[in-house]
């Protein structure tokens, strides 16, 4: 199993702020396409994820209890 | 225990004591970038600001500004508290302490800090107007991070 946080306005897209999912071996592109499939208000386009705490790309594999978290476009400051 | 120089807290930020985190007999120099929350922006006026933020993985990108600084700017020390939660007007969300030898590193040590929170720490901001309210992005960037992570740009369009 891996944990997906969410946050901003894909919080409130999704209702929750963290989901887990049996998605061990996936690659960050393919996580995307599967929570875009299961979730069809929830879009993902320009949104960065990162893997334990570390930005990461789309190819990037997500390993078995690995927590990923996608990061809209930031605005802090 | 040990003072954090990165925090991300709740409560209304002391100034002071994010100042006295950077002193040391070397410093010459502090400067202070106090970021509050503003009423009008492009013509609409705000009431009031929620942030919300990643806080383990905001402090890990807080300690790699501090590297990105170190590299450029050896002898600078900095600290860096940001707030979140709902802010009113003119309430302090973001404050950042460097210190330096001299007054130049320590101004433009400051002002690289701010920018590269504004790229890669994860912190957002909901703006609640008279008419609604939305979350913000896109502060820098139009499209996805090319390279996989953000990058250093010029100029920032909102602050």
């Amino acid at each position: 199993m891996i944990e997906i946080l969410f946050f901003a306005h894909l919080q409130e897209t999704m209702g929750q702020s963290n989901l887990a999912a049996p998605l061990a071996g996936k690659t960050v592109a393919e996580i995307k396409d599967w929570l875009e499939n299961e979730y069809p208000l929830l879009s993902l386009k320009q949104v960065m994820a990162a893997i334990n705490e570390e930005f990461a790309v789309d190819q990037t594999i997500v390993k078995d209890s690995d927590t990923i978290a996608f990061i809209p476009p930031i605005s802090g400051g | 225990m040990q003072t954090k120089k990165f925090e991300i807290i709740e409560q209304a930020i002391d100034v002071e004591s994010i100042r006295q985190k950077v002193m040391s007999r070397n410093a010459g120099a502090v400067t202070l970038f106090i970021g509050t929350v503003r009423e009008m922006t492009k013509g609409k006026k705000t009431l009031s600001l929620q942030y919300e933020a990643y806080p383990p993985m905001a402090v890990k990108m807080l300690e790699q500004i501090e590297r990105e600084m170190l590299e450029k700017w050896p002898e600078v020390k900095v600290a860096i508290t940001h707030r979140v939660g709902h802010l009113q007007i003119s309430d302090i969300a973001v404050v950042i302490a460097v210190s330096s030898p001299h007054r130049k590193v320590a101004y433009e040590a400051n002002e690289f800090a701010i920018e590269r929170i504004k790229q890669i720490v994860p912190i957002w901001k909901k703006e609640h107007w008279e008419d609604g309210t939305a979350w913000i992005g896109d502060q820098l960037e139009n499209v996805p991070y090319p390279k996989g992570h953000p990058e250093l740009e010029e100029e920032s369009q909102n602050d």
